[in-house]
């Protein structure tokens, strides 16, 4: 039966297995390589019905494990499973990988058969990051995706991007280390790299506290938060579309992830403590970068930033429960804004991966990202400004997409806790309807502005699957929440059970 | 003592070793300039079946003395022996190659590189400070040499003079701290010496003294900041092919030395020297990456990369426990494995007057041949310690060591280093990957610089996969 296969292992090796066949095959057949790339990411999307179908969401525990001796002299084991954080994320991953293929067809041509490896082997190294259960094995492939991604904007970049590649890998890099560090200390109090063992071990206070900040500043780059953010746009300006795609889509998830895995589980106590740190951090990063992506000249800078601040909703959703659990009342609310939290993050991934290609289809016909060189757009391709005012909808939050579930659920969440902190997360639903409609209204409507305009062709059939299909999640996860919801409801409430029981009892002092 | 000839056979591989590089001394000088081939095949010859014999009987997890004690046998000799053979066989396979081009293929290089692996392995089994010293200068002096193997370059000849001359002075420090040691001690057995170290009172500013001499010894062996100034010099200045050699294989040596001296010989004194090592690590760590930054001779980089890696190498000694040990002797096995590899890559870009070894020369090599860029790629990214590859495990060993032995602030100082050391390895990768190439010069290395090259490269990542055997054949080094 399809079940007793070691589907996770598939999930992980068969894309960087496809990229080993891609590269072989190499570019003096580039037709034939970019199909075994799709037909490789197709099949990668097809394993997550047998996955989804024998999900069991009656339980916590891990599932489809899979667990063999790696290094034993240090107890590594390459250990994967999945639990209902990591099942949507792993199908946000196949999906947007099959997307950004089908996205990147025909606008590469250089190193064609390069590009789509660098995709293949970035999407095993980031499901791997979703399934892995050994804490080592899950550094080595949060620290393996940044290589491929390296390359992808180093190479298919724009004049910039030999800057951004490098301030990207730095970035990231300097914030896992310290990450590693605590890892190192994890293992040799309890001998053991299995997130689980790390997760149950009792921690003196002080030791939380040096081990959530080491987490933080690896999560929080990654995610990004305000301060530490500054990668994010340069790198999203000068990534090509797909670099950009796969990297709002699902690299900034692996920052959220990465706090409901490691900060939160690992540190609840001083989680708690620090909690209002991460909840400042992430007003700011709601309020103050939706204020600065109102002043963006540039599309992509623009919705880069608006990703930060929908992301900043991602780590307030998380935080606001440790303010909501100690209260035992609103624990229901705090299981809500976790959810939301993770609502938030697969629509996110679908709306910015969309956002971000609206703006490379674009970008394929004029080569600029400017909105001063846009304007009046609909005159000219009417169904493709059809769907960005669809995707607009649903990066301000209307009803209906998949935009509103999750700020909705953490808005009602944290309404729970302080009206005053929900009034100004709320600001986001003016600030994200103000940036986006004022850009879609600067480059979709209004008189067609240039000859370059004039000239647009409407979407191609290729451009089409691409829209059609994020557009399709984005109804679909915002009409009808209740699968997703309930993938990983299990899981919401056995974490918070776990993060409210503190790891400070019996430690003296 | 010595009573009959059976109680040679644990040296008979060393044994072997001396007898067939006497026979390619002598077969050197008849064998003319068209079949030196046969040079080549005979040195490599003699490698393999050295490792036969060593493997013949490998002795993990049991200790034999020969000769009273001044050679040893055991676990972490062997497995450092055995990569001992096999970088030093990989480089030949490269070297070939340059020697070819630059019209340097004499049989001095492989009868002096012979000699340097035997000096390694005498001081891998040093069991008494004779013993670990006359193998120290076997090394050195064949390295002396072969840094000025090619006679009428003044740059080799230059640095060859300065190798020889901090070297000389490096020994003699080293000397004297010996003496000093078996003044105190009155013994030149390692075992007795600790021994006698740990139970009654010594002077302690001659003890001091001693100590400090030794480690200087060491660490100028090592590389270590602040007796590193010969290695950029003499990296830059040897023929590549001697470069690789002296990059990879003396590194092994090296942590054998540190171990027989400072891990067992001063034992009793571990709290006084772990602190000049984390000293010169730190220094090490500093010094070779930020000064790597500035390079643009890409030997000239490796070799400033070099002093970086002594620095985590040193991480993993002066923890002074069993898994600190296996962690930097895993370091210097996998960091040979890398060294060779970089090296090899610009000996296999050069050819008759293009030394392919300058940054800018590495400009677009996606381009003229993706597949080395690619190889490449894998090896400065294992260096940089970047996973999934094995240049990660061998940091993650080294920092786990030096957290255990309680110097958290080392590791900070170690893993924020190594960001900035991840610049410079990064810009290599930037030229070959988002640079226009500059120059036609074409490849014309030969098929086995290929293959080897190809294996080296992927041994980055394969390693990976099989990193539980290597660590376990590393920690059963250590019982």
């Amino acid at each position: 039966m399809i079940a007793d296969w070691p589907l996770l292992s598939l999930f992980v090796w068969l894309p960087i297995a496809g990229a080993v066949a891609v590269l072989v095959t190499g570019d003096r057949n580039a037709g034939a390589a970019k199909w075994l790339a799709l037909i490789v990411a197709l099949a990668t999307l097809a394993l997550c019905f047998p996955l989804w179908a024998n999900f069991d969401t009656t339980t916590s525990a891990m599932q489809f494990v899979e667990r063999t001796p790696w290094i034993a002299a240090f107890n590594i084991d390459y250990h994967l499973g999945i639990d209902g954080f990591s099942l949507p994320l792993l199908v946000l991953t196949s999906v947007v990988t099959v997307l950004v293929l089908i996205a990147g067809w025909e606008g590469i041509d250089y190193k064609p058969t390069q590009y789509v490896a660098a995709f293949l082997a970035l999407a095993g190294l980031m499901n791997g990051v979703f399934v892995a259960q050994d804490a080592l094995l899950f550094y080595v492939f949060f620290e393996g995706m940044l290589i491929p991604m390296f390359i992808i904007i180093g190479i298919w970049g724009g004049p910039r991007r030999v800057y951004a590649t490098l301030k990207f890998f730095l970035y990231t890099f300097l914030g896992s280390v310290f990450m590693l560090l605590g890892l190192i200390y994890l293992y040799l109090k309890g001998q053991s790299f299995q997130l689980a063992d790390m997760q149950a071990m009792t921690l003196s206070m002080s030791e939380q506290t040096w081990l959530f900040f080491a987490f933080l500043v690896a999560f929080a780059v990654k995610i990004p938060m305000w301060p530490v953010h500054t990668w994010l746009p340069d790198a999203h300006v000068e990534a090509p579309t797909g670099g950009s795609m796969v990297l709002a889509a699902v690299m900034l998830k692996v920052g959220g992830y990465g706090f409901l895995r490691f900060s939160m589980p690992i540190a609840p106590d001083a989680a708690a403590e620090y909690a209002w740190l991460i909840i400042t951090l992430s007003l700011i990063a709601v309020v103050y970068i939706g204020f600065v992506a109102l002043a963006q000249q540039d599309m992509k800078k623009l919705i880069a930033y608006s990703s930060i601040s929908h992301m900043g909703f991602v780590t307030l959703g998380l935080f606001i429960a440790f303010a909501l659990v100690l209260d035992k009342n609103a624990a229901d609310t705090a299981a809500l804004g976790v959810q939301g939290a993770m609502v938030q993050m697969i629509s996110h991934g679908f709306v910015s991966a969309a956002m971000f290609g609206a703006v490379g289809v674009l970008y394929d016909r004029v080569h600029s990202r400017q909105i001063a060189d846009y304007g009046g757009v609909v005159n000219t391709m009417p169904w493709y400004s059809a769907f960005v005012v669809f995707f607009a909808m649903a990066n301000c939050g209307l009803p209906g997409t998949s935009g509103f579930v999750g700020e909705f659920m953490v808005i009602l969440a944290t309404v729970k806790m302080s009206l005053g902190v929900a009034a100004l997360a709320g600001l986001t639903l003016i600030l994200g309807a103000a940036y986006t409609l004022w850009l879609v209204k600067r480059v979709i409507f209004g008189d067609v502005a240039n000859k370059h305009v004039a000239e647009l062709t409407d979407l191609n059939a290729r451009e089409w699957i691409v829209m059609s299909t994020l557009a399709f999640f984005v109804l679909l996860i915002g009409l009808w929440p209740e699968p997703l919801v309930q993938v990983m409801q299990t899981s919401v409430e056995a974490l918070l059970q776990h993060v409210t029981t503190s790891k400070l009892i019996g430690i003296p002092g | 003592m010595i009573r009959t000839w059976s109680d040679l056979l644990p040296m008979l591989p060393e044994l072997f070793l001396l007898g067939m590089t006497s026979l390619i001394l002598i077969a050197g000088l008849y064998i003319d300039e068209r079949r030196r081939g046969l040079v080549h095949f005979l040195a490599t010859l003699t490698l393999v079946f050295t490792a036969i014999l060593t493997l013949r009987d490998f002795h993990l997890g049991e200790r034999v003395a020969v000769a009273g004690g001044m050679f040893i046998r055991d676990g972490m000799g062997d497995i450092l022996k055995l990569f001992v053979y096999l970088s030093t066989a990989i480089v030949f396979v490269y070297a070939k190659y340059y020697l070819r081009t630059h019209k340097l293929f004499v049989s001095e290089y492989y009868s002096l590189a012979l000699f340097a692996v035997l000096g390694m392995c005498i001081l891998i089994s040093g069991g008494n400070l004779l013993t670990v010293y006359l193998g120290l200068e076997l090394m050195a002096l064949s390295g002396y040499a072969l840094v000025a193997v090619d006679r009428d370059s003044p740059t080799a000849a230059e640095s060859a003079m300065k190798y020889f001359v901090l070297g000389a002075l490096a020994s003699g420090l080293l000397l004297y701290g010996m003496s000093m040691l078996y003044g105190i001690t009155g013994s030149l057995d390692l075992t007795e010496i600790a021994t006698r170290l740990a139970s009654g009172d010594h002077p302690k500013v001659v003890l001091a003294f001693a100590v400090v001499f030794i480690v200087v010894g060491v660490g100028f062996k090592f590389g270590a900041v602040p007796f590193h100034m010969w290695v950029p010099d003499v990296y830059q200045g040897a023929p590549t092919a001697v470069t690789l050699f002296l990059a990879a294989a003396p590194k092994l040596a090296a942590v054998g030395m540190a171990f027989r001296l400072l891990t067992e010989g001063l034992a009793p004194l571990v709290h006084d020297w772990s602190q000049m090592l984390g000293f010169l690590a730190m220094m090490s760590l500093i010094v070779g990456n930020l000064a790597a930054i500035a390079q643009t001779n890409l030997k000239r980089m490796l070799a400033f990369s070099t002093i970086s890696h002594v620095g985590f190498l040193l991480l993993g000694i002066l923890a002074g426990t069993d898994t600190g040990m296996a962690a930097s002797m895993f370091y210097a096995i996998t960091y040979a494995l890398m060294t060779t590899g970089a090296f090899g890559m610009i000996i296999a870009l050069s050819n008759a007057g293009f030394e392919s070894e300058r940054i800018e020369d590495f400009k677009g090599l996606n381009q003229r041949h993706p597949w080395f860029a690619f190889l490449m790629l894998l090896i400065m990214a294992s260096l940089g310690g970047f996973p999934p590859l094995i240049g990660f495990f061998s940091k993650l060993y080294v920092l786990q060591a030096v957290i255990n032995a309680g110097w958290l602030w080392l590791a900070v100082v170690a893993v924020v280093m190594a960001v900035i050391g991840a610049f410079y390895y990064l810009r290599v990768i930037k030229v070959m990957y988002f640079d226009e190439p500059e120059h036609e010069h074409p490849i014309t290395a030969p098929g086995d610089v290929r293959v080897v090259l190809a294996a080296n490269g992927l041994l980055q990542i394969g390693l990976t996969l099989f990193a539980g055997t290597l660590t376990a054949l590393c920690v059963a080094a250590f019982p």
